[in-house]
């Protein structure tokens, strides 16, 4: 299960980790923002079908974060229904369309005009994930089955 | 009036809402998974405020980090500061940002651009 004190759990190692590593505040903070909006992805997600009788294997998720010499990769993995699928893709590739200043622009325009939801997102994540990273989103759907899909996300933060 | 004065934990910021002295103070890290629950009491504080408010409100964001579930409650509250600046105070905001923190900074400049509110941008060592 995601719970909110397990991704506190894991924010403050990572926190520690780079602390260790003695990495560049901008970085530590870009990674860390990106961190935590991938994190409350799953979160969220998750939380909606926890409701329902759903399977070990529809709850579980998948986070793995590396270090290279050029960049930090975030890597995230959740099930999802399939019929949602066709909306996300639809986002993610407008987002990866766009560039730095699309962005804000795009970011600015549902800050001030879009809903939220009663779980408090208000769909701006994807949006600031790419402007955090600065790079374009790698995402993959895998067909599974029952009508769920595998979602995985890899976001990148440059060095 | 009574302050409003929350303790900051890992994911709410440190929260020193003075109403003697007409300053707003918000410092720390904004990042819980729903953000309505934190930000409610907040509002209703300014609401009250806003019925005797001192003639100048400052309003200080010190935020370290915040999550894009609080991008849209901060929003809500500089909406309702917009409203207490024609009713018997001049409301303005300082937006502090750490050194080279670029991120931050553009986030005010995005809240600048859609408040009808001075925005005054401050770049410190460490926040």
């Amino acid at each position: 299960m995601v719970t909110s004190d397990l991704l506190t759990t894991i924010l403050s190692i990572m926190e520690s980790k780079m602390e260790s590593y003695e990495e560049k505040p901008k970085v530590k903070k870009k990674v860390f923002n990106v961190l935590v909006e991938c994190l409350q992805n799953l979160y969220h997600h998750i939380d909606k079908d926890a409701d329902e009788k759903v399977s070990t294997q529809d709850n579980s998720a998948l986070l793995m974060i590396s270090k290279s010499e050029n960049d930090y990769k975030i890597m995230t993995g959740n099930y999802m229904e399939s019929k949602n699928v066709e909306n996300l893709k639809e986002k993610l590739e407008l987002v990866n369309s766009m560039n730095k200043l699309e962005l804000k622009t795009y970011y600015k325009e549902i800050l001030s005009n879009g809903t939220r939801s009663n779980k408090g997102t208000a769909g701006l994540g994807m949006i600031d994930i790419a402007r955090k990273s600065g790079q374009k989103l790698e995402f993959n759907f895998e067909r599974v089955d029952n009508g769920l899909t595998f979602f995985s996300l890899i976001v990148k933060v440059a060095e | 009036m009574e302050k409003l004065i929350l303790e900051g934990s890992a994911k709410t910021p440190t929260v020193n809402f003075d109403g003697e002295n007409g300053v707003m103070e918000l410092r720390g890290r904004s990042i819980p998974e729903n953000s309505i629950d934190f930000y409610k009491p907040l509002n209703e504080w300014i609401e009250n405020y806003g019925n005797s408010p001192k003639p100048n409100t400052v309003v200080d964001i010190k935020l370290e980090y915040f999550n894009t579930s609080s991008s849209k409650c901060i929003l809500d509250l500089f909406k309702q500061l917009e409203k207490l600046n024609s009713k018997g105070t001049v409301v303005n905001v300082n937006w502090y940002f750490e050194e080279d923190d670029e991120d931050m900074e553009e986030a005010g400049e995005d809240y600048d651009a859609i408040i009808d509110l001075p925005f005054k941008m401050i770049e410190v060592e460490e926040i």
